[in-house]
């Protein structure tokens, strides 16, 4: 069944400099690790094609049943000098829950 | 004797805009023993240092009058001590302005204004950012530059018995940290427990952040209340653990789901959390909810604190020109699409990287994603950069121009310009870095 992580996962966006940070967090805790099969990094990377230039890392942090991906070179150069619109990326948070996955 | 004592620390703002009734409410009902106001973000403080080149006596956060003015009688009356950096780049005028209201307002207080922050007379320009990784000097002209200071530096402030304790950059866990060491006497090279303190300022700095507020999804994660959102606090026990709780009856909830939202948020290595105070390990945290809007917070720890301080220095970025036009109804993005091109080519040679953004389909988000929506309103945007004002101000001119001589039916347009100051950052050797405590007061009874 495709599923859009939307409806079992919710995300909020952060920012440092021209670094994305998004987190990844399953209303139901059993999901984890479904998450942590299937969300990857290089599957983020493919997701936001044309957004995020640098290196995803994944944290999986299992004490809380979440992951966070920190996604260098994603914020057009930074938040104090860029001309797109949302300059901290706020709204990605949606955008990695548009994300479709088999399960 | 600490056992069984706790520590209550509300937090009544999360940046300088923030809403100032939550404060209110905590201050009145919240029993707190501490109240943090953090008001101070990267370029806030480069913009404040703007105010303050002009007006000596300025630099100080827009909003400190209309925030003491609700809160300092509130504050006296109910013992509750403030430590805030709404001092920005002018801790001590802040003070003045916080004494001069105390005055007008019949109350007696005592602020330390702790200063040090302020590292511009170190900077050579030669120093080597962290984002560009080349000298400073090479992004633009610098016009401030402030370290992070850590709780280290308001350790003496609050030695005082001061009522407010007013700062400008420092760290914001440690605006936390800082009354925890206080009151609980830890050690500063406890690591482990300085590291669950800044779990706690972590998740405590956002303040509205953590009970419903950037979180509200009315599908998916619905918030009751929110139009009277209310902030957090905490009450901490000696051995760094913490209760988050927020006054009854206010609006908004505190959910494992809010709880592990903040926590996380914009943190680049759950491991290693820097901080002046502390490397601190996020990934040992655990949550618990033991009733409605309440979470326990345990674990956490960390590692011995960088050597360096973070530095945050602004810079002139020249000027950005924008301009703004809707169109709706049949075709509409076909027609803001040929209205961006149009634009596009009138700018061509004075506007080599110019930014067209289709509000309502593509502006946010990765095209891809937008492929199978078909809007019904468009609003175009058009932004580009300039190195002087008047420059910048053509782009708007060109977008309400599209009016009389672009597509049909383009309405609202706006222009705007603004001056832009970047960010960058890079490291300071800590021993370089004095901070020092100015006392200010006023004695009501005294006159």
């Amino acid at each position: 069944m495709t599923t859009k992580l939307y409806d079992i996962a919710h995300s909020r966006a952060g920012d440092k400099g021209n670094t994305l940070i998004l987190s990844l967090i399953p209303y139901q805790e059993k999901d984890y690790k479904m998450l942590c099969h299937v969300v990857t990094v290089e599957k983020v990377r493919q997701h936001f094609k044309g957004v995020i230039n640098g290196e995803v890392i994944r944290y999986e942090l299992p004490n809380i049943s979440a992951l966070q991906f920190v996604c260098d070179q994603a914020l057009s150069g930074g938040v104090t000098t860029s001309l797109v619109l949302d300059t901290h990326g706020k709204t990605l948070s949606y955008a990695l829950l548009e994300m479709e996955i088999e399960i | 004797m600490t056992q069984g004592k706790k520590v209550r620390i509300g937090c009544g703002a999360g940046f300088s805009g923030d809403r100032l009734e939550p404060a209110v409410i905590l201050v009145e009902k919240g029993e707190l023993d501490y109240l943090v106001l953090e008001c101070l973000a990267e370029r806030t403080i480069a913009l404040a240092q703007k105010r303050k080149a002009v007006d000596p006596n300025q630099g100080y956060d827009p909003l400190l009058e209309r925030r003491i003015e609700l809160l300092l009688p509130l504050l006296i009356k109910n013992k509750v001590r403030l430590i805030t950096n709404m001092g920005a780049a002018n801790p001590i005028a802040g003070a003045d302005k916080i004494i001069e209201m105390a005055k007008r307002l019949g109350v007696s207080v005592k602020v330390a204004a702790v200063t040090g922050d302020d590292v511009f007379e170190y900077i050579t320009g030669n120093e080597i950012a962290m984002e560009t990784k080349k000298a400073v000097s090479h992004s633009g002209e610098i016009i401030s530059a402030n370290a992070y200071l850590g709780a280290d530096a308001l350790l003496p402030a609050l030695d005082t018995g001061a009522d407010i304790i007013i700062t400008g950059r420092v760290a914001d866990p440690s605006l936390f940290v800082a009354p925890l060491v206080h009151e609980f006497g830890w050690s500063l090279d406890d690591v482990d427990t300085i590291g669950k303190g800044t779990v706690i300022g972590h998740l405590m700095e956002c303040a509205g952040q953590i009970t419903g507020g950037y979180f509200a999804d009315p599908v998916k994660k619905p918030i009751e209340n929110m139009s009277t959102l209310g902030h957090p606090f905490a009450d901490v026990s000696a051995d760094g653990s913490a209760t988050i709780s927020k006054v009854e009856g206010t609006g908004g909830s505190i959910t494992l789901a809010t709880a592990k939202e903040q926590l996380l948020y914009e943190v680049t290595n759950p491991h290693q959390y820097f901080t002046p105070d502390v490397i601190a390990d996020f990934t040992t945290v655990s949550l618990q909810q033991p009733a409605v809007d309440r979470i326990d917070v345990k674990g956490g720890g960390g590692n011995k604190k960088p050597q360096t301080l973070k530095v945050s220095l602004g810079y002139k970025a020249g000027f950005i020109g924008s301009g703004e036009i809707t169109y709706a109804g049949a075709h509409a993005l076909e027609r803001a699409q040929l209205a961006g091109e149009t634009i596009k080519q009138r700018l061509n040679n004075k506007f080599p990287e110019l930014e067209l953004d289709y509000i309502g389909h593509t502006s946010v988000h990765p095209a891809s994603l937008a492929e199978n929506y078909k809007p019904y309103e468009i609003r175009l945007r058009v932004a580009g950069k300039a190195s002087t004002e008047n420059e910048a101000a053509i782009i708007g001119e060109e977008v309400e121009a599209l009016y009389t001589n672009g597509p049909a039916g383009g309405g609202g347009a706006r222009k705007y310009t603004n001056e832009v100051i970047g960010i960058i950052s890079t490291l300071i050797d800590r021993d370089k870095i004095m901070s020092s405590v100015t006392i200010k007061s006023y004695d009501h009874k005294a006159l």
